[in-house]
């Protein structure tokens, strides 16, 4: 076994990255390096400029300062050439609704300068992939959103992308459709595609990247795997404490020293500790008598609230 | 460590008019199930036209100085060419072209391909281009059929017809892409500009009836540069002078409008 240097410079790279939009500034200085193979990520909450890096990563905007490269070209100079071969999962589908499944593939594909002949078949193994095959002849307005959702995302891989941009991929799915596009990029990662996601969703950065930064405000305020950053930002262990919202106020004082970092919310103290038992013993013996507890893992929410002091989702 | 496939996409950028063709095959798509639906809009009314006002109306018509000793039917005939062309341009650039941006959105579904803002315009003015022909065809069909036609110089006519209706459509177009939310902003183009310009810039009788301090405001419309055209085609009036004039005034219209649109589309889908 070796551990071979990688052939490629970076898949993307951005240097002091900056989106403007009139005095509002969406992006604020980023820099980050994307290498081949890998699942990357952008954690933040709405707002937090996730969207805006995406939409200049896929050559749709163009950036307002800073360096930026994506498959070693430059985004203002070589637009449709980078596009031609990457893929795009926008926020929105973005579907022909009025088309059916099979020809929303066809049409898309050919934009990318591919033959009929070639297109017409890559849109049966995508309806394959996407579990769309019984759905190909029907439109796709009265599809649900699970399946637009897995049909955006075959109609991204028409090109056979070597890069994959996923704007908050599974918002607004329930569980079984989420784990269903889950397995589904792990599948696309098998194959060499890199992926850039963007979400909201803790639970999904976790289970798809390999590495992620925590976007805030326009700005990166921490980067790294997501076991780094917890053991980084978070201790291994949280207790979680519910009372009577408000009452939490007169529990600070007597757990203040049992803890290596406690967090206030409306109606739970966290209390961040590497055994989470046995602080939940200490805070007994101490008087404190809460509703219920609960003892967890920590996670990339807890990194998030220690960074910013607010929850991912509101 | 395993070394992952290196994939390699099939994509490539393709040429600027060949981006185009692909957007006028997306609507193409779109349109082969859909044409029983556009069919009597965009071809209906100019024929409703020729045979109320040509036939119906013109009956009562009795043959003057104006329209030369022609009946009123053979008269109104090839100016119902541009006046038709504007009107089914108008619909495909107004409406349309606020959907594809705001409500179906598929201008930036096709716009993160390697396709270019520039190239969706060409497509669609692709598109309108392919309507007027055909509505121009089918409408020449009717009219000669009914008797309204004096000789093959209406094909002319019709290519006129063309010309015009994309010299209106083009900027429409740029205009279009500035208009948000539900469209009422078109309501204005439709009431204070296609309407009016419909009825008084030479479709139903010469502007030379107008009050003379009028006119000036029909010669700055498309339409009637094209009727002027269409006549001059159907009736072998035509002289260079005045008819270079018609096509490159209605050319630069269609350029103007079509860089303009460029533009305006670049602005709204790369923001």
């Amino acid at each position: 076994m070796s551990v071979r240097s990688s052939p490629d410079p970076a898949l993307v790279s951005a240097t002091s990255l900056v989106k403007r939009f009139g005095s509002f500034t969406a992006v604020d200085g980023i820099d980050i390096e994307v290498r081949r193979g890998e699942a990357f990520g952008f954690l933040g909450p709405n707002g937090a400029g996730k969207s805006s890096t995406m939409r200049m990563i896929a050559c749709v905007s163009p950036r307002s300062s800073g360096d930026l490269r994506v498959l070693g070209m430059d985004p203002d100079a070589d637009g449709p050439k980078i596009r031609a071969r990457i893929g795009v999962v926008p926020q929105a589908d973005l579907l022909d609704a009025e088309l059916t499944v099979r020809q929303n593939l066809q049409v898309y594909g050919r934009y990318f300068g591919l033959s009929r002949a070639h297109v017409r078949a890559k849109a049966i193994e995508l309806m394959e992939f996407a579990q769309l095959t019984d759905r190909a002849d029907s439109d796709v307005e009265p599809l649900s959103g699970g399946m637009k959702r897995r049909l955006t995302i075959a109609r991204s891989l028409v090109n056979d992308p070597e890069l994959l941009l996923l704007d908050e991929p599974t918002t607004g799915l329930d569980p079984q459709a989420r784990h269903l596009l889950w397995d589904r990029l792990f599948r696309l990662k098998q194959d060499g595609v890199t992926l850039i996601v963007t979400t909201h969703y803790m639970d999904e950065a976790e289970q798809l990247c390999d590495r992620l930064v925590v976007m805030d405000g326009g700005r990166i305020v921490a980067g790294g795997t997501p076991t780094e950053l917890i053991s980084t930002y978070s201790t291994r262990e949280v207790l979680e404490l519910r009372f009577r919202p408000g009452d939490q106020v007169n529990a600070v004082p007597k757990v203040g020293d049992l803890a290596d970092r406690i967090e206030e919310l409306p109606d739970r103290l966290l209390l961040y500790t590497a055994d989470g038992e046995d602080t939940l013993a200490a805070t007994y013996e101490a008087g404190v008598r809460p509703l219920s507890s609960l003892v967890r893992r920590s996670t990339l929410e807890d990194v998030f609230l220690r960074l910013t002091g607010r929850s991912l989702v509101d | 460590m395993t070394d992952l496939p290196i994939p390699h996409s099939t994509g490539r950028a393709v040429g600027s008019l060949r981006g185009s063709m692909l957007v006028l095959e997306q609507t193409w798509t779109w349109y082969r199930r859909n044409w029983k639906a556009t069919i009597f809009s965009s071809v209906g009314l100019p024929v409703l036209y020729l045979l109320a006002m040509g036939l119906g109306f013109g009956s009562q018509v009795r043959a003057g100085a104006v329209p030369g000793g022609l009946t009123y039917l053979v008269y109104l005939a090839p100016a119902l060419l541009p006046t038709g062309a504007v009107q089914t341009a108008t619909g495909e650039c107004t409406f349309p072209v606020l959907s594809s941006f705001e409500w179906s959105k598929i201008f930036h579904g096709v716009t993160a391909t390697p396709i270019t803002p520039a190239q969706v315009v060409g497509g669609w003015l692709l598109w309108v281009g392919s309507r007027l022909v055909t509505s121009a065809a089918a409408y020449v069909v009717v009219a000669a059929a009914i008797g309204a036609v004096t000789g093959p110089g209406i094909l002319l006519s019709a290519v006129f017809g063309v010309l015009t209706g994309m010299a209106f459509g083009a900027p429409l177009v740029a205009f279009a892409a500035t208009v948000k939310s539900t469209g009422t902003a078109f309501n204005v183009v439709f009431r204070f500009i296609v309407v009016p310009m419909s009825l008084f810039a030479g479709t139903f009788f010469p502007i030379t009836q107008l009050p003379a301090w009028i006119r000036p405001i029909a010669w700055i419309t498309p339409m009637w540069h094209g009727t002027e055209l269409a006549r001059g085609a159907a009736f072998g009036t035509l002289t260079w002078g005045p008819t270079l004039l018609h096509i490159a005034y209605l050319l630069a219209l269609f350029f103007v409008g079509f860089r303009l649109a460029c533009w305006r589309f670049r602005l709204r889908l790369t923001a």
